[in-house]
């Protein structure tokens, strides 16, 4: 027997998340939920692909046959270039992103605080082996923050919560939060709903949010 | 005459000392110089700190240096990868030493010491447990930390294309980090899939020019770190 299902699928968050994502923008993609969207930003908006490995015009995975183990993207995925990309080495990639050159930057996250902190590399867990790779260069770096995220983790917590207790990946970055329940804000006042998702209402949002959400 | 073509891959890693500091290029296995890596492994040098991004995967490549006792350091952004075995183990029972570098910050620091910049300051890592006891300094109002320059005594690189000056390009994104490993390495260390006649690579798309580039060997076949993975092989 199935628990009924509330609110937006995976696929769904990317696909609310893409419908944000402008004609002409420059985005980078995290990996996981984040690497949906590209499936589903609307027709007849022109979106360039950036991955941080060094390749601009990324396009889809190839066709059988087609692969090439030395193009990939930054989840070492096997990827495309599109008509019209470029390639270029990893200083001058992390240029664009450090220098405030990619637009949008959509992200995977353990924990988001009401300020926008953003916790997404370390548990802290003092027996895991630590690796960052360009989280942290991203949030720092691209004007604009988005989260894809569970709404909670497997078991139940709030990821949207006062204080991150994970180590952080940047402090105040995050800008919009796309979850399984609803798009939430972070504003100077904290979370602000501005989207339920289907079969969601306030209560059941605030319930599992750690934090106040200001309704929309 | 100049000419950076060296005929054996064992005489082109021959002079790497014990205690150097490498830099090797690729991102996963894009870009990874396999055959240098093993070259290294049979040259013998030992207590080396290493410069990559990762820290391999399986038993070949750079995970075999690992394997064979011959990094007593990683500098690396993310060791952590599918088929990453080696260096977890190791670590975990406090046999290598690592210094975890966010990507960018790793780029750009190799970059600088290719540039002869010793140091710069940079808002990546600003308020996370990364930047703990390194200097912070506000600038414009916005909080920056205290980055160093990284150099190194060798870099070993894998690119497509290369003349007998050591101009290179490469194969899309196994570029990544080789460019800038030539520049902040003493000796430059590089395997082709092809050498070709001064001239015939186009100014306009020379990727790496000659002057950071020492070494040149032909490797025509290289191996793929994939299919040496899937195969289950280690080396030696």
């Amino acid at each position: 027997m199935n628990d009924q299902i509330i609110g937006w699928s995976r696929d769904q968050m990317a696909e609310r998340a893409a419908q944000d994502i402008p004609d002409g923008a420059y985005v980078n993609l995290g990996i996981g939920i984040p690497e949906k969207v590209v499936r589903y930003v609307p027709a007849g908006r022109e979106v360039i692909y950036h991955t941080e490995n060094g390749l601009l015009g990324m396009g889809d995975t190839p066709e059988a046959g087609q692969e090439d183990p030395e193009l990939i993207n930054a989840g070492k995925r096997l990827v495309t270039a599109i008509p019209g990309a470029a390639y270029f080495h990893h200083a001058d990639s992390f240029a664009m992103i450090r220098g405030q050159h990619i637009d949008i930057c959509v992200l995977g996250a353990m924990q988001v605080s009401q300020n926008g902190d953003l916790a997404n590399w370390s548990t802290g867990d003092p027996d895991a082996i630590p690796a960052v790779g360009g989280a942290m260069d991203l949030v720092a770096g691209v004007k604009t923050i988005y989260v894809i995220t569970q709404h909670c983790t497997r078991s139940g917590d709030a990821k949207l919560v006062a204080n991150c207790s994970f180590p952080l990946t940047g402090q105040a970055v995050v800008s919009r939060i796309y979850t399984d329940l609803g798009v939430i804000d972070v504003t100077d006042d904290g979370f602000k709903l501005v989207e339920l998702a289907p079969g969601v209402d306030f209560d059941y949002i605030q319930a599992r949010t750690g934090c106040p959400l200001l309704a929309a | 005459m100049i000419n950076k073509q060296i005929s054996s891959i064992h005489e082109a890693v021959a002079d790497i000392h014990d205690g150097a500091t490498v830099m090797i290029g690729g991102f996963g296995e894009a870009g990874s110089p396999i055959e240098l890596i093993h070259a290294l492994i049979d040259q013998g040098a030992k207590n080396l700190t290493v410069i990559n991004n990762n820290t391999g995967s399986g038993h070949v490549g750079l995970a075999a240096l690992i394997e064979n006792k011959r990094v007593a350091k990683m500098i690396c952004s993310f060791p952590r990868t599918a088929n990453s075995t080696v260096f977890p183990e190791l670590y975990k029972s406090g046999n290598i030493e690592l210094e975890l570098v966010p990507q960018g910050t790793l780029a750009e620091r190799i970059r600088a010491g290719g540039a002869g910049i010793p140091a710069f300051y940079t808002a990546t890592s600003v308020g996370t447990p990364l930047c703990e006891g390194k200097e912070i300094r506000a600038i414009n109002g916005r909080d920056y930390v205290l980055e160093y320059g990284l150099k190194a005594d060798f870099s070993l690189i894998k690119c497509l294309k290369a003349d007998r000056y050591g101009n290179l390009i490469y194969n899309k994104t196994a570029r990544n980090f080789a460019p800038i490993m030539a520049m902040a390495a003493t000796t430059a260390i590089v395997q082709t899939k092809e050498f070709v006649e001064i001239g015939d690579l186009d100014p306009e798309i020379i990727v790496t020019p000659g002057i950071f580039v020492d070494r040149v060997v032909i490797v025509a076949n290289p191996l793929l770190e994939s299919d040496l993975v899937k195969a289950e092989r280690s080396y030696p």
